[in-house]
């Protein structure tokens, strides 16, 4: 089991910081390229919706990220203590999105659906938003 | 940085080569320059290079959807090309090929907007 916790400002270029993190977490493991990408897409959507939905663009704030790795699981925690979300069902169909006017596809939530094999999304108005998702990695044959 | 892009225009269609990465991050950095180039230049047609492209999120696909908006008014249209299998999953899987054009490679995108 290996686990890493990093608390990273809610400014969007450590979005990147934070693909790069977990594919560096996982250099030993001899992931499929497919699921590299997957997982790396995964971590993408949910701290972008951190910082620019959660946080809604304040940077000074903290998105706090757990990658743990056991056997062949992975766990990815994204958490932030910004604003929630009022309907969390809804946040996560299809197209949903608050932010239509600057341009966000509403595809964060469906697309991290299709890449994870689990995903728990626990929200509250005012207290802020967890994201679990759990994937099974595939290792080159 | 961990996009670059090369950008060129022929006649009303503007070329944008991608390489690296496109998350939010880079489409906060070359929304405006793309939306200025296309009013200057009266663009008609957008197209996007993907060959050295090997990541992009929803954020891509929202910069690429809010392109469309635009081009649509004016009867314009997005071309995609060359992308690699992960590019192609998260294009089909967020709906963009109906809305967009999409061709093999660049020398593909000139033959079907007839530019030599």
């Amino acid at each position: 089991m290996n686990k890493i916790i990093i608390d990273v400002m809610a400014k969007i270029e450590n979005v990147t910081f934070a693909r790069g993190a977990l594919a560096t977490f996982l250099i030993d493991f001899d992931l499929t390229i497919s699921s590299m990408n997957e997982i790396k897409t995964i971590v993408s959507e949910a701290i972008t919706n951190a910082i620019v939905h959660g946080y809604q663009n304040n940077k000074e704030k903290f998105v706090h990220l757990e990658y743990i790795l056991e056997n062949d699981l992975l766990t990815i925690i994204v958490k932030d203590e910004g604003v929630g979300i009022e309907d969390v069902n809804k946040a996560r169909e299809p197209l949903f999105t608050t932010k239509l006017e600057e341009e966000r596809a509403g595809l964060g939530f469906t697309i991290m659906e299709m890449f994870a094999d689990e995903i728990d999304v626990i929200s509250k108005i005012g207290v802020g938003t967890t994201v679990i998702c759990r994937k099974k990695l595939s290792r080159n044959e | 940085m961990t996009l670059e892009v090369e950008m060129f225009i022929k006649r009303n269609i503007l070329y944008i080569r991608f390489n690296g990465e496109l998350d939010q991050n880079n489409v906060e950095k070359i929304r405006k320059k793309v939306i200025d180039l296309i009013v200057k230049y009266n663009i008609r047609y957008l197209v996007f290079n993907f060959k050295n492209l090997n990541f992009m999120d929803s954020s891509g696909i929202g910069f690429i959807i809010g392109r469309y908006n635009y081009l649509k008014k004016i009867n314009g249209s997005i071309i995609l090309c060359s992308m690699n299998e992960q590019i192609k999953r998260i294009v089909m899987l967020s709906g963009l090929q109906k809305i967009c054009t999409i061709k093999k490679d660049e020398d593909d995108v000139n033959a079907y907007l007839g530019v030599a």
